[in-house]
């Protein structure tokens, strides 16, 4: 392999594996190979040790404050941190990169945990919009409930809502996992283009509308089902993957999954730019 | 953006001043360029009162037309010589700025139109609201600095709306800013956090049926709408939920009678809003920041689904 130091900017990307999507009208990915690893550097992160553990009250700080108080404390080699008295505030814990155990004592407000790689987070409360939006990789999880555009254009990781989540659930999601213990609001799976969404409950109206790939389960009633969006046989080994995500998350492990509706995208909307205008409408 | 934040005490009266202040001013960031109250208070329910204003605040950031202290003078004038005219006898008056005023009438009547509309015909005089408990206070600023400019942290009451406004679609100033009377309805009052897309078709029709619009101010539409589906003779809450087909466009609006308040969302959800709910208190508000300044300690907050309309009574 060359050495990514040594070559120019344009090509440093592919050469480090980074390249994932081949724009031809079908999604070919690449995925990321073990052995280039060494290659890789994430600006921001740490060795942490996850038995290193500390509180943090946030009580009186700004977002701002706060995550850099959490940089701070990772930087430190602190592996499992406690956020005290998050109180609703909105943006806290964006932006990490890091292998760590994070654990809120409370409620966040918007964009919670946004554009986070790595650690595990539990957040004992509810959190409001667009939480973990972006989310690469680790896990979530929320006790209570959570607002509209949760795990919005997430590409990996689980992302766990035991309560009920607001509208458009999974937007533009590209991978990873959603799970709902209790109901979903409308346009779940919004363009979502790869990835899986679990709703144990009911979900609202336009269910996977203009969803361009990916797959999600239902367990109580559809609203409606959104443009292009169909049933597929759920298969034993859907049932099986179900059942071990389920377990995992910690979430339903009673759950009935073989009742379980599977939705997909019908695909008619692949490719839309060849076709006539006339065509779109019967495609529609 | 705009913020809207909304709380009803079930069974007893609160700071309700105080309260609607912190959680508006949680909200700032959501729009600063005017704060709206739409406070209930404790009152013997014996006399109306009646919030108006005889011109604009034309401080820094105001679309307004300066205009010399004594034509206000000279409105309110014509305004106490309309109210002896039709018999309304002003039990007390407060005149908070130059530019708006709070009289208490003791006034017998059951339609407000005609009175509403002989006040409204003196030009550059708009009645914010009128009504037994209600009192709409709104002016340009952020919540601490209408409430400080009205003393309104110490009013007592059973229930309350606000807004805190981006101004958009509509000048900055008093007359555009939330929350909007439900003319020509004792007590009623409404907020909104969104856009109304059909509003100049469904103005025309209101107008010919004989509703007013003080504004061009889409959410003036959402007040107007309900009060005409009450004067039609349905319900708060049946009025709402009318108003979900009725009204095109993203939206999540409060609506507050002398002794309810309700919420409703648009079909799409696409405007926020979280919600408490508790056997003697509701508080709810566009982000949790706004309940949390009324109850710091941990709670189940959730938010309501698409078309979901809510009505709690005190």
């Amino acid at each position: 392999m060359a050495n990514i130091k040594t070559i120019d900017k344009k090509s440093k990307a592919q050469s480090m594996g980074m390249h994932t999507e081949v724009l031809t009208g079908r999604t070919q990915q690449k995925f990321f190979n073990p052995d280039e690893a060494e290659n890789f550097y994430y600006f921001g992160t740490y060795d942490v040790d996850f038995n290193k553990r500390t509180d943090l009250d946030v009580m009186n700080m700004s977002a701002p404050e706060a995550n850099k108080e959490i940089d701070n404390l990772m930087s430190q080699g602190y592996g499992t941190i406690v956020i005290k008295n998050p109180q609703g505030k909105h943006s806290l814990g964006v932006g990490i990169l890091n292998k760590l155990n994070l654990i809120f004592e409370g409620s966040l407000g918007y964009f919670g945990m946004g554009s986070c790689d790595g650690p595990i987070v539990r957040i004992n409360g509810r959190v409001g919009w667009s939480c973990a939006e972006n989310l690469m990789a680790g896990k979530v999880v929320i006790e209570k409930n959570a607002g509209s555009c949760f795990g919005a254009a997430i590409r990996g990781g689980d992302l766990i809502c035991k309560g009920s989540v607001g509208a458009r659930t999974g937007i533009d999601m590209k991978g990873g996992t959603i799970i709902i213990g209790g109901d979903a609001g409308a346009f779940t799976g919004f363009m979502m283009q790869r990835g899986r969404i679990i709703i144990l409950g009911d979900v609202g109206i336009n269910l996977g509308d203009s969803m361009y790939d990916g797959t999600i389960f239902v367990g109580g009633e559809i609203g409606s089902y959104g443009s292009d969006a169909v049933d597929s046989e759920l298969t034993p080994s859907d049932q099986d993957w179900l059942r071990r995500k389920l377990k995992v998350a910690e979430i339903g492990e009673d759950f009935n999954v073989s009742k379980m509706k599977k939705i997909v995208a019908g695909k008619k909307l692949w490719n839309y730019d060849n076709l006539e205008p006339t065509e779109k409408k019967g495609a529609i | 953006m705009c913020g809207i934040a909304g709380l009803i005490h079930r069974g007893k009266s609160s700071n309700v001043g105080s309260e609607l202040q912190g959680m508006l001013q949680a909200l700032k960031h959501r729009g600063e360029d005017s704060t709206g109250y739409a406070l209930y208070g404790d009152t013997d329910g014996k006399n109306f009162i009646m919030r108006f204003k005889v011109g604009e605040n034309v401080g820094e950031g105001s679309s307004s037309v300066m205009e010399d202290v004594s034509v206000y003078d000279e409105r309110k004038k014509i305004v106490d010589q309309t109210l002896a005219e039709m018999g309304a006898k002003i039990v007390k008056e407060e005149r908070t700025l130059p530019y708006s005023l709070r009289y208490e009438i003791d006034f017998e009547t059951k339609d407000l139109l005609d009175f509403s509309q002989r006040i409204e015909s003196i030009p550059g005089v708009e009645i914010l609201s009128m009504g037994k408990s209600l009192e709409v206070i709104k002016d340009l600023g952020n919540a601490k600095m209408v409430c400080d400019r009205y003393s309104l942290d110490k009013l007592v009451g059973t229930h309350a709306i606000g807004h805190a406004r981006m101004a958009t679609e509509s000048g900055v100033d008093i007359k555009s800013a939330h929350p909007f009377w439900g003319y020509p309805f004792s007590d009623v009052s409404v907020v909104h956090n969104g856009q109304l897309t059909n509003y100049w078709n469904n103005r025309r029709v209101l107008e010919n049926k004989g509703m007013r619009f003080m504004s061009e101010c889409d959410s003036e539409l959402i007040a107007v709408y309900i009060a005409q589906k009450m004067r039609e003779g349905a319900s708060l809450e049946e009025g709402m939920k009318d108003s979900l087909s009725g009204l095109d466009g993203v939206f999540t609006y409060f609506v507050a009678t002398k002794d309810s308040l309700g919420m409703a969302k648009d079909t799409m959800a696409a405007k926020p809003l979280v919600l408490y709910e508790s056997d003697d208190l509701v508080a709810m508000g566009s982000e949790e920041i706004a309940i949390r300044s009324v109850l710091p300690h941990e709670i189940d907050t959730y938010d309501p689904f698409d078309g979901e309309v809510k009505v709690w009574q005190i």
